[in-house]
């Protein structure tokens, strides 16, 4: 830790500390110019696999105490402190389970299928920033690009149900082929609203946008906010935004109430149904990363990214100002966010009922994609209005 | 798997790495990444045309759009790289494959002759295309290469607001795709209309 600290200290922030360590390593002659480049992207697909699992493992966890409580039971207690290292016992156990293949699965597909989806997270994890200082890949497209990689999940949903040649499969994956179609235009249209406001994609300019106000009150989400430039108008129409992000987003994950996908009590487990072992954790893993990827996103672009007030007391012209500490601080508050959005998600889970495919898909014709045209006009004319008398 | 399919695997694995190899050997870490977005543009497509299952063939696809974007991503356009996984992967694909998933793959026994002389007239045509190519193109060559770190989005945005710029266009097709998008529903609908009676029909028989 002191080594980090230091290291920060010296750069001052805005530095990306990944690739500094990585140009200031020492290196012997033999290694050529292109094994650079292509170490980093390993190492950095090594981090992002460990944050993945680490997700998943947490996730797990969350979703059986969640589970548990509202059913006024307590979930796992054997292993661990309430259960804690029940993640790791189900780790082991699904590494140690027979990996079964169907005889009349398609093989190739079948074998790829849980690679894909677990590299498009992987993908579009990297345009995460996990601190100010602290990222992969400053993506100018930030937003942009996880949409579009996390989209390739729903052809890796696809191929694993038609390579089970399972009829159950079969329709697990023609459902998800429909819903996410259905919902991804209601998802990229309702976050433009708070581009618009923001003006960028970038997840960290957007969070960058939100400081002041004691780490809570410049956030987008405000119609009268209270940032770095005192009192502004906020824009009214990121709350109903939030709301069609929230309910798209949950469509996206194939979360109950949308887990029509893999309904157990009509389709077995859908897309899932003949998977086994390490290859079925994978789609979880996937699931779970895929959640807590979204929660961040949607708190990067409404509920002020980093800012918090931790973050507020050691920001530069805070009351402490300290770079490391801040970037710190910055993260815990990124993870909490994005912990407590997934907890929200696991919430509706628990407590509402599964909807029908064909409510889920007038859901999503008729109801979430006008809502969604109808919030980006909306706030758009806010914004010109907005421009035009303020200026 | 059939021997002919061996066969076309067997080939494809080679030439993917001499690509790999020979993109190493010309321009290092950027040599090995066009090298590999060049095998799955082409190996894609090939895959596509060769295999007898439809969805296979369409799985196949995907690569093809994934190297089509990770050229775009060389050439620094993101934005661009983007929208193709976007609109092509994650809509047009999940679309093909909606469609065709229910489709039985062809599974009769691929005839020697017929693959012979599919890749005879395929060389030919290849050959005629690449040496009319080659004899009427002229190629740009520059030193200085695309720019690097520019806000694709915002390059974007101007182009579309400047005056007499593409804002236009681009809404004029906004308007074809709707008037497209109101013309299916419109002929779905009547299908089912015609269908109405005869079930009527039907219930009084």
């Amino acid at each position: 830790m002191g080594f980090l600290q230091e290291k920060v200290a010296e750069l001052g922030s805005g530095t990306n500390l990944i690739r500094e360590l990585l140009a200031g390593a020492p290196r012997p002659e033999l290694v050529p110019d292109w094994a650079i480049p292509l170490t980093a992207v390993f190492i950095g697909v090594g981090i992002l696999l460990a944050i993945v699992s680490l997700c998943a493992m947490f996730g797990t966890w969350l979703e059986r105490k969640v589970s548990g409580h509202i059913q006024c039971r307590y979930g796992p207690m054997r292993a661990g402190w309430h259960g804690w290292l029940q993640p790791l016992a189900d780790g082991v156990k699904l590494l140690l389970k027979e990996d079964l293949i169907p005889l009349g699965a398609d093989r190739v597909l079948f074998v790829i299928a849980p690679a894909l989806v677990l590299s498009s997270i992987l993908g579009a994890m990297a345009v995460m920033p996990l601190a100010p200082d602290f990222f992969f890949a400053d993506a100018p497209m930030g937003v942009f690009l996880i949409l579009a990689l996390t989209s390739t999940t729903t052809i890796g949903v696809i191929m694993a149900g038609w390579a089970s040649n399972s009829k159950w499969s079969l329709y697990g994956a023609m459902r998800e082929a429909a819903q996410v179609v259905a919902y991804e235009i209601p998802l990229g249209v309702s976050l433009l609203v708070p581009l618009m406001v923001a003006g960028t994609f970038n997840l960290s300019e957007a969070s960058a946008g939100q400081a002041g106000g004691f780490g809570i009150f410049g956030w987008y989400i405000w119609p009268v906010g209270f940032g770095t430039e005192g009192f502004s108008l906020g824009n009214p129409f990121m709350i109903p935004a939030l709301v069609l992000v929230f309910v798209a987003v949950l469509a996206e994950t194939k979360r109950a109430p949308f887990d029509l996908p893999e309904t157990e009590s009509e389709l077995v487990a859908g897309f899932l149904t003949e998977y086994s072992g390490i290859r079925w954790s994978f789609f979880f893993m996937e699931e779970y990363a895929a959640m807590f990827l979204y929660c961040v996103v949607a708190s990067f672009f409404f509920l002020g990214g980093f800012n918090s007030p931790l973050t507020w007391v050691f920001e530069d012209g805070g009351l402490l100002p300290n770079v490391f500490l801040f970037n710190v601080m910055a993260f815990v508050t990124i993870v909490v966010k994005g912990f407590l959005g997934m907890f929200v998600m696991m919430w509706v889970r628990w407590t509402l009922p599964r909807l029908r495919i064909d409510q889920v898909m007038t859901m999503g014709y008729k109801y979430l994609t006008p809502l969604s045209l109808l919030c980006v006009l909306g706030a758009g004319l806010w914004e010109w209005g907005k421009w035009m008398i303020v200026g | 798997m059939e021997p002919s399919s061996k066969i076309f695997y067997g080939a494809l694995s080679l030439l993917t790495l001499a690509a790999l190899g020979a993109g190493l050997v010309a321009a290092g870490a950027e040599g090995l990444a066009f090298g590999l977005f060049s095998v799955l543009t082409l190996g894609g497509a090939l895959v596509c045309i060769w295999e007898r299952s439809v969805v296979r063939s369409a799985f196949s696809l995907m690569a093809t759009f994934l190297g089509i974007a990770g050229f775009f991503v060389l050439l620094h356009a993101d934005f661009l790289a983007m929208a193709q996984i976007l609109i092509y992967v994650g809509g047009i694909l999940a679309l093909i494959l909606f469609g065709v998933m229910l489709t039985p793959p062809d599974l009769t026994e691929r005839k020697i002759s017929r693959v012979l002389g599919g890749l005879v007239v395929f060389g030919l045509g290849f050959a005629w295309v690449g040496m009319r190519v080659a004899e009427s193109a002229t190629w740009a060559v520059t030193e200085k290469g695309p720019a690097e770190g520019v806000n694709n989005a915002k390059r974007i945005g101007v182009g579309f607001l400047a005056a007499d710029q593409y804002v236009v266009a681009f809404e004029l097709a906004a308007v074809v795709l709707t008037v497209a998008l109101v013309a299916a529903v419109y002929i779905a609908r009547r299908r089912r209309a015609d269908l109405e009676p005869m079930e009527g029909q039907g219930g009084g028989a």
